[in-house]
């Protein structure tokens, strides 16, 4: 059923969120680091050319090293990715069926232009969301909103992802009620069309608003104007230092640098 | 004291869609009293509440907590003077865990953080939460829950308690464990609720709503004892505690 399969993914999520308590170097360093060098790490990766694959792959290195010093279960974090992964194989499936010059040959085997940038997109789509899941499950999500609102992100967007991630929860336990209730009094597939599920989707955006409305009462109620809290305290130590330049200077050098190209011109220069 | 008072005079509201939920409401509430807001669904209490703490302002008539008349001006001492407990503790607990839900009234008052956390503190023990601090709230049971948000509301030090349907949800133990827990506050309270017997528990002043209007405002015991038609008008009934032993009438019954 749909509603236990959403379910299940926000499990998953509040498991990430678990982790995100836990003690590693890696938690302890400053969230506004992480964050920074994350997103150099994603400038990077996003601005290749849309054929390259093999110079993407020292990029998943960092990821890596995240994972392993943070003792981040890899078998929870693959499946967070595949869950998420069909949109990205439905935003790359069209490559090769609209791109089909061929740009390489392996051989007397030639592959086309579109399943070279097919693969180019999979091999981002792992790289871009698996180290936001890391950062996720290093960090918190709460800290890292914090960390966005420390380094000037505007206040109305870091509330905006505060509150998704905080009602999330309570909205997809209403969506999955729902989805119960209709399934008890739906029989032979009569009331399970699309036509239910858009009074469903319309009742649930009603009752959205509404909750909404109550939010904002209660905490106008608590004196509320315009400031989230946090209990965040923010240093930057030596390891926060290090941590930043290694990476940042790590991905700049392979944003230029292809080892595997280096590696094949080698080869070649040892033949000739 | 003057600044627990909460009077209301000759109080009307009516919603944009023309709906008229208070018809010339009036009372006095005076420093220390506990009293229960009762009456059937749609009699108004929950537009009341919301007036209480400045959610909504009267269309007609005034309300004044304490010495302020309750307007736009006045709302930031409104809030500090009202603490209101919201029905749905989901829509309360907003922040990522139980401490910074705490924290957020204390802070948004102005107090930094070396003097949010012994008022945060004081407010998670009194209610028993203290070792949820860490929890993220969308995680703790019913019960849990409901502490939570009255703690979310003690660490502001409010004079005033207002709590809407505070036992609503909870079983029986944990709501016992609430009477208890509100019984040993000193606050002015103001709890609108369907469960009459924790009204007889813990108000000594009832207030009946119905259509807008008060019904009836004397003694919880007086009002539930010998007003049975007035009762039944505003779709009440007697507390079940006030309604005699089954078990004996049925003995009545066959003998």
């Amino acid at each position: 059923m749909m509603g236990t399969a959403g379910q299940d993914i926000l499990l998953n999520l509040g498991r990430m969120d678990e982790l995100a308590r836990s003690d590693s170097p890696i938690h302890r360093l400053d969230s506004r680091v992480k964050v920074l060098t994350t997103v150099v790490f994603l400038v990077c990766v996003v601005s290749f050319p849309k054929y390259t694959v093999s110079a993407l792959i020292p990029f998943f290195l960092y990821p890596f090293y995240l994972m392993t010093a943070a003792h981040v279960p890899t078998g929870l974090l693959l499946r967070r990715l595949a869950a998420v992964s069909p949109l990205a194989v439905l935003l790359g499936i069209w490559n090769p069926l609209l791109d089909r010059q061929a740009v390489l040959s392996v051989g007397f085997l030639s592959v086309s232009g579109g399943w070279l940038s097919f693969c180019s997109i999979l091999l981002r789509f792992g790289l871009t969301v698996g180290s936001v899941l890391v950062l996720i499950a290093t960090t918190g999500l709460e800290s890292i909103c914090a960390a966005l609102e420390k380094i000037k992100i505007p206040r109305i967007f870091v509330l905006q992802i505060l509150f998704l991630y905080r009602y999330l929860f309570v909205l997809t336990e209403e969506a999955a009620r729902m989805l119960r209730a209709r399934s008890l009094r739906s029989f032979d597939g009569r009331g399970t069309g699309l036509l239910s599920f858009r009074g469903m989707a319309g009742t649930l955006l009603l009752r959205t608003f509404e909750r909404a409305e109550r939010i904002s009462q209660a905490m106008y109620c608590r004196a509320f104007e315009g400031r989230i809290p946090t209990k965040q305290v923010f240093q930057i130590s030596r390891q926060d230092v290090l941590f930043f330049f290694f990476w940042t200077v790590f991905f700049i050098i392979f944003r230029w640098v292809n080892p595997a190209a280096i590696w094949g011109r080698f080869l070649e220069g040892i033949t000739e | 004291m003057s600044h627990h008072l909460v009077e209301a005079d000759n109080l009307f509201y009516t919603y944009p869609d023309g709906t008229a939920a208070l018809q010339g409401i009036s009372f006095r509430i005076t420093h220390g009293q506990s009293v229960a807001l009762v009456g059937g669904n749609g009699a108004g209490k929950s537009t009341l509440l919301l007036h209480l703490c400045g959610c909504l302002l009267p269309t007609k008539g005034t309300l004044r907590i304490g010495n302020l008349p309750v307007s736009r001006q006045t709302l930031p001492a409104i809030r500090k003077t009202v603490g209101m407990v919201f029905q749905d503790p989901d829509d309360q607990l907003f922040m990522p865990t139980v401490y910074e839900d705490a924290a957020f009234g204390p802070h948004n008052l102005g107090l930094d953080a070396q003097q949010v956390r012994p008022v945060v503190e004081e407010a998670l023990r009194r209610t028993g939460v203290l070792h949820l601090q860490n929890r993220p709230p969308f995680r703790l049971s019913a019960g849990e829950k409901r502490r939570a948000a009255i703690a979310s509301v003690l660490a502001m030090t409010p004079d005033i308690l207002v709590l809407d349907e505070p036992s609503a949800n909870l079983d029986p133990q944990a709501r016992r464990e609430l009477i208890d827990l509100l019984r040993s506050f000193e606050h002015t309270k103001i709890i609108a609720t369907h469960d009459l017997d924790l009204a007889m528990d813990l108000c000594e002043r009832t207030i009946v709503l119905e259509g807008g209007k008060v019904l009836l405002d004397g003694p919880t015991e007086a009002v539930f004892q010998n007003n049975d038609e007035v009762l039944l008008k505003a779709r009440l009934a007697k507390p079940l505690r006030l309604q005699g032993c089954p078990v004996c009438r049925r003995k009545e019954s066959s003998g």
